[in-house]
């Protein structure tokens, strides 16, 4: 690892202060991905600015919804009683993610800004637009089997790993960021970035800016499900996983909400599929129409082609476990 | 502009001569010496260790280290705790976990310095000298392990996953379990050990 500075902030202006400083500085919450990329020599901050002691680890109700500060830990939340209550889905995405010690580790700011990233990412000797634009895609045409089938550019075809950042985007989230002037507040769906022809920006926060925390909205989803389908049972990324969430009255769809991991350099939304459920009875030819709707415009680059074919019997599942 | 990361060719050559940084990493004073001798402030401010109290195993350390060692460095190369095991350094196998603050944790990606003031457990501070902690014995009667490597850490592991309440089945055992790789696949002893250690009626 690169040696570099270390500063613990004590506030949130001067974490960000410190941050505007240096061009090449960087938050530290738990470092699990951090940590993990400046081992490998992916990432070279020139200093660390430790955001560990900043008072951003409460869960609140507020009058419209639930507010998870930034530095609340994946374990904290996943067994929060309100997120358990309100949002069955987020805490079974956070259950997904990771192991236990790491999710005791990781913060929900940095499960966000975690990078979309693959192993030619992580392997200085490859290309990889996204490490170094410009030098190519490793993955195009290499072993791609992890890789996305939605949204991707001829630049890159990398995803998102989050689990929970799924669920946020299928609950509607919204992201609040105190910057060197003022906070603004992002939709969670907008938050994070295609490839594109900027690779290397996997979100819209800027230098200097911090994400405070995470808003959910109160919603009346009877029904939900979050699906991961991995290589194994437990520990492992997702080949792809499904936030399923279902207002169902009467065998009745009243509202859909779904959205994708592991298929996109994003959380990806299936709008699509959701307008479809609309109004429909819930049942099994509901779901796979609306699965085989959402997989419009997919693609695949060789090694995962077996994505084209699992992803909708995964969203017709998460949608039929969801319903009963 | 002055780029913080890349410094100009003299100092990068100077950075490379492994030799000159081994003695500088010893010596942090003689940085301090080089950069009031002109070498730029940032390059002596980065190798500038820092102090770090902690409390290891009940003891109340006062270090001094570099901003990039790791928990799990520190333990093993510089207190000679070695029984906390280095498997992937990457947060992928769960054979450095340790406690802190009470917390499993992987120790590899554990900067040290994010410990200032807190509470580290290793597995050398689980037992009460010469009497083992019951989910070490649990592990001897069961067989938790064949080579013994991944074990430190299966069984600091364990007893956070017990004190957190995920030790309630076999089923959550596996589950909460799963942060622990086995290379040698002793699994079902470990879960046998681990549902037998919960039920045994000793504090864990
Ligand atoms: C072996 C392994 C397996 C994993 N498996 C999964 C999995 O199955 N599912 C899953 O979802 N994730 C998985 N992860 C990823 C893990 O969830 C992330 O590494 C973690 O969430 C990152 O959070 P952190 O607090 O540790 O972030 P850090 O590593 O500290 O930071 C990550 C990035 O976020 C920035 N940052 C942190 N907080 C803020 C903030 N408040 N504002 C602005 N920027 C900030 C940092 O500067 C850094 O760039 C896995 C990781 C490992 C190592
Ligand atoms: S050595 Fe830390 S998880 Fe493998
Ligand atoms: S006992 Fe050998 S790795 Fe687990």
């Amino acid at each position: 690892m690169n040696q570099f500075e270390y500063t613990r902030a004590s506030t949130q202006q001067a974490a960000i202060a410190a941050l505007v400083k240096d061009e090449h500085a960087m938050f530290l919450a738990g470092g699990t991905n951090l940590v993990d990329l400046m081992k490998r020599g992916v990432t070279s901050p020139s200093r660390l600015i430790d955001i560990n002691e900043l008072p951003l680890a409460a869960i609140e109700q507020t009058a419209t919804g639930l507010r998870i500060g930034a530095m609340v830990r994946n374990s904290d939340a996943a067994e929060h009683a309100l997120v358990n209550r309100h949002f069955p889905l987020l805490s079974m995405a956070f259950k997904a993610g990771a192991s236990p010690q790491l999710r005791n580790m990781a913060t929900v700011g940095g499960n966000m800004m975690q990078r979309t990233r693959c192993p030619y990412f992580y392997d200085t000797a490859m290309p990889c637009n996204k490490r170094e634009p410009g030098s190519g895609c490793g993955a195009i045409g290499g072993y791609n089997r992890m890789h996305a089938i939605f949204g991707a550019s001829e630049q890159c075809i990398a995803v998102h790993p989050s689990d929970m950042c799924v669920a946020l985007t299928a609950l509607d989230a919204t992201v609040t960021i105190a910057g060197p002037k003022a906070e603004r507040k992002i939709a969670f769906a907008d938050f994070h970035r295609l490839p594109g022809s900027t690779p290397q920006k996997d979100n819209n926060l800027q230098h200097g800016e911090l994400i405070t925390a995470v808003h959910i909205p109160f919603n009346h989803l009877t029904n939900v499900h979050y699906l991961k389908i991995r290589d194994r049972a437990s520990y492992a990324f997702a080949l792809l996983s499904v936030a399923a969430a279902l207002n169902i009255k009467s065998g009745t769809i009243r509202e859909a909400r779904l959205a994708m991991g592991g298929v996109a350099h994003k959380p990806w939304r299936l709008t699509e599929a959701e307008k479809a459920l609309k109004g429909q009875p819930a049942n099994e030819t509901s779901f796979k129409k609306a699965a085989a709707i959402a997989m419009e415009g997919a693609r695949s680059y060789g090694h995962n082609d077996f994505k084209l074919k699992l992803a909708p019997n995964a969203i017709a599942e998460a949608l039929r476990l969801a319903s009963v | 502009m002055h780029d913080p990361i890349t410094p100009d060719p003299s100092r990068r050559s100077f950075l490379k001569r492994s030799s000159a940084l081994a003695a500088i990493s010893l010596t942090p004073p003689a940085m301090v010496r080089a950069a009031e001798k002109g070498f730029d402030e940032k390059i002596a401010g980065v190798f500038e260790k820092m102090p770090l109290s902690v409390t290891i195993n009940g003891t109340k350390q006062q270090l001094s280290i570099e901003p990039r060692v790791t928990l799990l460095d520190l333990l093993r190369e510089q207190l000679h705790l070695t029984g906390t095991k280095k498997g992937c350094d990457h947060g992928q196998c769960g054979a450095c976990t340790v406690h802190v603050n009470g917390r499993r944790v992987n120790s590899c990606l554990t900067l040290a310095l994010t410990t200032e003031g807190k509470q580290v457990t290793t597995i050398e501070g689980l037992s009460k000298g010469e009497q083992l902690h019951p989910m070490q014995e649990a592990f001897i009667e069961f067989d938790g392990f064949q080579c013994g490597y991944c074990t430190p850490g299966q069984i600091m592991s364990a007893v956070a996953c017990v004190r957190e309440g995920h030790a309630n089945t076999p089923d959550q055992v596996r589950e909460f379990m799963s942060g622990n790789i086995c290379r040698c696949g002793a699994y079902s002893n470990i879960v046998d050990a681990v549902m037998n250690a919960k039920q045994g009626g000793k504090t864990i």
